[in-house]
């Protein structure tokens, strides 16, 4: 009982992380048909200069906003710069693009802030309560976790569905051609759906971080957490990115926590596999003989 | 500005003037040396059998297509060196082939995104007008797009464009896949906005016959080359050139 | 996977009855120069050399996936990982049971029941998905050595102990050169002889029947449905046999680095795998070779050139993947011929025959590939 409980906490905990990195790249994969598999090392960049400037003597919020807004303008660069002329292109180029920019990240990182492992400092307590004989796992972090991946997600979805810029965003994303017949900038709503993505991915990256070690490749397993989790949603789905998430947290943290902590990224692996066998469109699609 | 005289004698300005207009798709020419003027405030058909270029030429005047050479004249502006996400604030409104409803979207986005790049120095269409045009999407203002049948598409899509108060609108083949009834009541409502409210209207059908009926002019091509520019009235009397060209 | 099984007896028809003898003169002079590099080198370089040959081997494997097949693998580390283990586990004590060829064998087919496993799925799937799919393989794999640490050792991993050179080859080799073959040059012929086997398969089975399928299946899916080709079976058997170079490679990689761990198994190899095969050109057998050839010569000279710019030796060492990604990023953005040029320019000289009305469906409007020269 005291385990199922703990596990399950810790499963919904890790599973809103993975929600929100899920859903980073869904915002991606929407509109422009790539999976960023370079958000993990962009992420973990961030992470690391935040890491630069609390070492600094910074508070942690002013690094924590560091690594928001360094995302930011990462995500807007990395686009612009990179992704704009695979646009449209074969899929495999985009594919391959991304990956050189993780190695090249990794590289970065290695190079400016070494590849030790590095303690991250967490904003909240980090020990659960007790309720009664009960050991509650918890922690004041993972509240925060928990409330801080709500609020982003709610903004998105307000952004998304009462501005006019989010009507934009989704209309490029939809029918990029029709959208600019109707005056919509379509680049630069790439652009801005890039950079925002890259903010939540940010985030999920300092979540991951706290209260815990980093070092470059900490975010690796994190990228498959989040496409399995984005998969099981639809990939196309930013609702079934975050049911994904949280399913996957569960079912990752039961496996972590029954059977081996060094088998989860397996674990995912075939859950990934059963999805893409049974359902390819997702748990949530009506029609499971979409090709995927 | 060139005038053009109309088949109702109206003396009237020119909305768009079309000059040497040439687009190619690697060796071929899908547009040659293009050249007329679309009067203000007329519907003015472009007619041709399949892979004449009728949608080239649309296409090519929104800027989806980059002019080879040529201009295309909207007041001041040369819309061939203008990117397609400009014409709107220009008052060119593009509804194109296969009708561009954003199926993922409510009737009301689809509008409220055609209100977004309105012209500039307009004021906001409220969404009432386009009701008002077409009663059914009022009632479904709310439902998802992708419900809609293909006439009531063909609706949002026309309502889309006006909310961005154009002065000149391109039509690609609106009667496709709809019943006559239907495409009746559209070109009766095409004829009423050029007639009431000024509207220039470019329009391109597949069904000569039809788009002549409600046209003051038509424009023939034939291999990416006008081979007619007359008023309708003269082409639907041009015994050859129906046979020739519009099939009927 | 029933299905497929007649599949690899078709190939290997082909393979033996196809038009192999330009492939094996080649072969026969790689041998020449093999030999001659291996007898003049000392036993350091000789190492480097045998590493040279094993990613060469991988990289060769995953070019007839990616350049031939259109898939994309990001799990071939893993597939290194799995021939690695089980030679390990077969000759971790010095007294081998198994002679090395057999060895060999096992680990190869060990890693062909793995890849059919992954591929069977995969074979559904496109472009990110198998990414994905393979990068949570290449990511999830290393965690099974630590899982299982009391059968595949943890984190230290396992010792590999290579059998004796035999005595046959050593009286070869004292008759020719007048001195001992030492263990390192022998692991050199060893990865490289594998090596040229191989790559004479490749290119033979990239020239047969079941190598114009997949490169149908890659150009145009749809078509080559129409045309009768089964795409899953054509997508299974182009992912078995690159997991088999795979695990061919990654079973000399154990006996050349004479320990198998995890940490040699990092998503790092297999993206390095991938970097290979873009940087020499996707599709080409000579490019993989090239590819693996840059990425084991390299990492040394950037290093060395970074130390000597004053950076310590871990953040040094970080240059070479630096260099070979933003390489990789360059290809993709300056010469998208790379890629999608080739498989357009491909496709437009089909549709320009096609235009001319041959009588045969898919099997003949295919081009020959790039693997042939």
């Amino acid at each position: 009982m005291q385990q199922l409980l703990s596990t399950t906490l810790t499963g919904l905990t890790l599973g809103m992380v993975y929600a929100a990195f899920a859903l980073a790249l869904v915002l991606i994969w929407r509109s422009t048909r790539i999976v960023n598999f370079a958000q993990a090392p962009m992420a973990m960049v961030t992470t690391l200069v935040a890491l630069q400037v609390i070492d600094a003597g910074a508070p942690y919020w002013v690094g924590f906003l560091v690594a928001l807004v360094s995302g930011l303008v990462l995500g807007a660069v990395v686009e612009r710069v990179l992704v704009r002329p695979v646009e449209g292109k074969a899929e495999i180029n985009a594919v391959i693009l991304t990956l050189g920019l993780f190695i090249v990240l990794h590289a970065v990182a290695g190079l400016v802030f070494g590849n030790d492992y590095q303690s991250f400092p967490a904003p909240f307590g980090l020990s659960g309560f007790r309720v009664g004989d009960l050991n509650v796992a918890l922690t004041g972090f993972g509240i925060f976790t928990i409330v801080i991946v709500l609020v982003v997600m709610a903004a998105l979805a307000a952004l998304f569905r009462f501005t006019d810029l989010g009507l934009r965003m989704r209309a490029a994303a939809f029918n990029p051609e029709v959208s600019r017949l109707l005056g919509v900038p379509v680049g630069r709503m790439l652009t801005i759906g890039w950079a925002l993505a890259a903010v939540v991915g940010s985030l999920a990256g300092l979540l991951i971080a706290g209260g815990s070690l980093v070092y470059p490749s900490y975010m690796d397993s994190v990228v498959v957490f989040g496409f399995v989790a984005a998969v099981l949603g639809g990939l196309d789905s930013p609702v079934g990115a975050v049911v994904g998430g949280l399913l996957l947290g569960l079912a990752l943290s039961y496996v972590s926590g029954y059977l081996g902590a060094q088998l989860v990224t397996l674990a995912s692996l075939v859950i990934l596999m059963l999805v893409l066998t049974l359902r390819p469109g997702g748990l949530f699609s009506s029609a499971s003989a979409r090709r995927v | 500005m060139s005038a053009a005289v109309s088949t109702d004698g109206r003396e009237t300005g020119t909305a768009l003037d079309i000059r040497g207009l040439t687009t190619t798709y690697g060796a071929v020419r899908a547009l040659d040396d293009v050249s007329f003027a679309v009067p203000s405030g007329r519907i003015t058909a472009v007619l041709g059998a399949n892979g004449a270029g009728k949608t080239t030429l649309l296409r090519t005047i929104s800027g989806l297509v980059p002019a080879t050479s040529g201009t295309v004249a909207l007041g001041s502006h040369d819309l061939s060196r203008t990117p397609a996400e400009r014409m709107p604030g220009l008052g060119l409104a593009h509804v194109p082939e296969g009708r561009g409803v954003i199926t993922e979207m409510t009737v009301e986005e689809n509008l409220r995104l055609g209100g977004l790049g309105r012209r500039t120095g307009t004021e906001p269409v409220p969404l009432e007008r386009v009701f008002d045009l077409f009663q059914v999407l009022g009632e479904r203002r709310h439902g998802v797009a992708h419900q809609l049948s293909g006439g009531e598409r063909q609706m949002l899509v026309i309502g889309r464009a006006l909310m961005a108060s154009p002065t000149v609108l391109l039509l690609d083949e609106p009667s496709l896949g709809l019943a006559p009834r239907i495409v009746a009541q559209i070109l009766d409502l095409l004829g009423g906005l050029a007639r009431d409210e000024g509207l220039t209207v470019l329009l391109v059908e597949q069904n000569a016959r039809s788009a002549l009926s409600v046209a003051d002019r038509g424009v023939v091509l034939s291999l990416g080359r006008v081979v007619a520019d007359e008023s309708a009235a003269t082409l639907a009397g041009d015994d050859q050139l129906r046979h020739a060209y519009l099939g009927f | 996977m029933a299905t497929s099984s007649a599949l690899p007896v078709r190939a290997w028809r082909r393979v033996w009855s196809g038009t192999g003898s330009r492939h094996l003169l080649l072969a026969l002079l790689g041998l020449l120069a093999v030999i001659v590099y291996v007898e003049a080198a000392s036993d350091f370089r000789n190492l480097q050399f045998a590493a040279f040959g094993y990613l060469g081997i991988a990289a060769g494997g995953l070019t007839v996936l990616t350049g031939l097949n259109g898939q994309l693998s990001l799990g071939h580390g893993a597939f290194m990982a799995i021939g690695a283990y089980t030679t390990a586990l077969f000759l971790d004590d010095g007294s081998p049971v198994v002679p090395l060829l057999g060895v060999l064998v096992v680990a190869t087919l060990v890693t062909v029941l793995a890849g059919a496993l992954i591929g069977a799925a995969a074979a559904r799937l496109h472009g990110p998905y198998i990414a994905g799919a393979t990068l949570a393989l290449a990511v999830g794999v290393p965690g099974i050595a630590l899982h299982f640490s009391d059968t595949l050792g943890g984190e230290q991993g396992l010792g590999v102990v290579a059998p004796p050179v035999p005595v046959w080859l050593l009286d070869l080799d004292y008759f020719f050169t007048g001195r001992d073959l030492t263990p390192s040059r022998y692991l050199s012929y060893v990865v490289w002889v594998c090596l040229i086997v191989t790559f004479v398969l490749l290119a033979n089975l990239s020239r047969s029947r079941v190598g114009r399928r997949w490169r149908a299946v890659r150009d145009d899916d749809v078509a080559a449905e129409v045309a009768g080709i089964h795409l899953g079976r054509a997508r299974v058997s182009a992912f078995v046999v690159s997991t088999a170079c795979a695990g061919l490679a990654g079973a000399v990689m154990a006996l050349v680095v004479r320990l198998t761990a995890p940490g040699g198994y990092t998503l790092t190899l297999s993206l390095t795998l991938l970097t290979a095969v873009v940087l020499g050109g996707l599709g080409s057998l000579w490019g993989a070779l090239i590819g693996a050839g840059l990425l084991s010569y390299l990492p040394q000279l950037a290093t060395n050139v970074g130390e000597s710019l004053g950076l310590d030796q871990t953040r040094a060492a970080e240059l070479a993947p630096l260099v070979y990604g933003a390489v990789m990023i360059a290809v993709i953005l300056l010469a998208p011929t790379g890629i999608a040029g080739a498989v357009r320019a491909l496709r437009a000289r089909r549709t320009a025959r096609a235009e001319r009305p041959p009588p045969q469906t898919t099997e003949s409007t295919v081009q020959q590939g790039e693997m042939s020269r």
